[in-house]
């Protein structure tokens, strides 16, 4: 079954003279339980297709559905129900004067949820933070743990697809190797799908069964991860890309 | 080899409420003509390393050394006034997050033809014509809508790249470029280093590079310092850095994920508090 269907995607920024198209008919679509990539250099719009999906570029034609039901510009509540996203910044994706538990409280209480307390507790037990994290401010806490908190800020709705931008890029190596074990192990217990951003064609590698490769705002190539791993990309952009990152 | 910077016994010190803080604990290195690679984790002491060298760090921070040496010029000597002469015309810097680094209400032709104009005694045209050129070799393809906007309107990427010219057009002697291209994507990762590269080879350029990625370190510097918790565990050449012998560098190494070995699970890194206390390891030649 699908999870997500992207077609024909446009998305633009500005009118007129101003006008960029950052998105040109993007189509692709998401099993569901799979993960899949996004790649390509700043500005390629793999990040833009992502905020489009969850509303927040608002200038967008073309067709997202999501489990089947057409998405329009105006989401329902059970949209955010079913999708969430990460940011990439832990240090901006995070409210610096909301503790942890007002943070994942907040988005509980938003979502309807009645058994906040204990739900915040069970969140912060999945991403491995445990108690003692749970009273403490955005600055107290380091990189790999404030991306945790914003893994379990979207993981609180209970979604089924989480849209990851860049989850690991603005962290250190020995940290991204935590909070990627971190998301496959959330996978296959939550029967997650995930779409995930990266520039890094080996986090994406290693993370995700298949892959489209953008450049300039269009999806020039989607391969499984089996191909990109025996370099058999077949477009010469991905080519370059991989013979870049080896 | 001729050695441009030579620095002995550095630390970096915070006094905090719970103490003093040592960010960096007695760092020796040298740096000849070269490209020298310092790496490590965020904490680990690296930038701090490369902001002491130009008296960047304010008080409350304490800054110590037996000495600074840039050609034989002890930089702790300076007063504040001389030390602005070295930053930028012979010393110059790439700082990590172009966002905080750029003005944000001047446009970047602007700041790049004042950082030219700074330090030559040029005309407004030439200077023009010059940043032009500068944001070409770092390849920004229309570098005159470029000149004409703003910081906030240019992706971290082009940010990172208009840096990079800015630092380079006066011609410094050294250019520590602080995890210059952790923001740029891996095609324009490469076109970036070409150029560090060039001119470190054309103009006789010492190089410190400061960056968390190991396999870029390994591939583009000519030696390597490894450092955790403000120390040199580790100083190897570069095409040998994947023979390590430190458990540290050996840690960073595995957990990073590989197209070529895929693995279920990637190795998280089991930190050993030895590693702190041993003595720092010398980085010079």
């Amino acid at each position: 079954m699908k999870m997500l269907e992207v077609q024909d995607l446009n998305v633009w920024f500005g009118s007129g003279h101003d006008r960029v198209d950052a998105v040109k008919n993007a189509t692709f679509d998401v099993v569901k339980g799979e993960s899949f990539g996004l790649v390509g250099e700043s500005g390629s719009g793999k990040s833009t297709i992502l905020r489009a999906i969850t509303g927040l570029a608002p200038d967008w034609s073309g067709k997202i559905a999501v489990e089947g039901q057409v998405i329009g510009h105006k989401r329902p509540k059970t949209f955010f129900k079913t999708v969430q996203m990460v940011f990439q910044d832990p240090y901006a994706s995070l409210h610096p004067r909301h503790s942890v538990d007002q943070v994942l409280g907040e988005t509980l209480q938003l979502h309807g949820f009645k058994d906040i307390d204990a739900r915040v507790v069970k969140l912060l037990d999945d991403v491995g933070l445990g108690q003692k994290f749970r009273f403490r401010y955005p600055h107290q806490l380091s990189g790999g743990q404030r991306q945790r908190v914003a893994i379990a800020r979207a993981l609180a709705p209970e979604p089924d697809l989480l849209l990851l931008d860049e989850p690991t890029s603005a962290l250190d190596v020995s940290v991204q190797a935590e909070i990627l074990n971190l998301l496959a192990d959330l996978r296959t217990e939550h029967n997650l799908t995930y779409v995930m951003v990266s520039h890094d064609l080996s986090v994406v590698g290693h993370m995700c069964d298949r892959l489209a490769v953008m450049k300039d705002g269009q999806i020039v190539e989607v391969l499984g991860v089996e191909a990109l791993r025996q370099m058999k990309a077949t477009h010469p952009y991905s080519q370059h890309l991989l013979a870049a990152s080896v | 080899m001729t050695t441009l910077l030579d620095v002995e016994n550095l630390w970096v010190r915070f006094p905090t409420r719970q103490g003093v803080f040592d960010a960096v604990r007695g760092v020796s290195f040298t740096l000849g003509r070269e490209r020298l690679g310092i790496v490590g984790e965020s904490g680990s002491g690296k930038s701090m390393t490369g902001r002491a060298i130009l008296r960047l760090i304010r008080p409350p921070g304490i800054v110590e050394a037996d000495h600074i040496n840039l050609e034989g010029v002890n930089l702790l000597d300076k007063s504040e006034k001389e030390m602005r002469d070295v930053r930028g015309q012979r010393i110059s810097m790439v700082m990590q997050d172009p966002k905080f680094s750029l003005n944000p209400v001047m446009t970047i032709g602007d700041q790049i033809i004042e950082a030219y104009r700074l330090h030559n005694s040029v005309s407004k045209s030439a200077a023009y014509n010059k940043s032009l050129e500068m944001l070409e070799a770092v390849s920004i393809r229309d570098s005159e809508r470029v000149m004409r906007a703003y910081p906030h309107e240019m992706s971290g990427g082009m940010g990172q790249r208009i840096m990079i010219a800015m630092m380079l057009i006066p011609n410094p002697e050294i250019l520590i470029a602080d995890e210059p291209t952790s923001a740029l994507d891996v095609s324009v990762q490469r076109q970036v280093l070409d150029i560090m590269d060039k001119l470190v080879k054309e103009r006789g350029m010492g190089l410190i590079f400061i960056s968390h990625d190991l396999n870029l370190v390994a591939d583009f510097c000519d030696r390597v310092l490894i450092m955790y918790a403000g120390r040199i565990v580790e100083v190897c050449d570069a095409d040998k850095l994947h023979d390590a012998k430190h458990p540290y560098t050996r840690g960073l190494l595995n957990s990073l994920p590989r197209l070529d070995a895929p693995r279920n699970r990637l190795e998280v890194l089991q930190r050993d508090p030895a590693w702190s206390d041993t003595p720092s390891v010398s980085g010079r030649e």
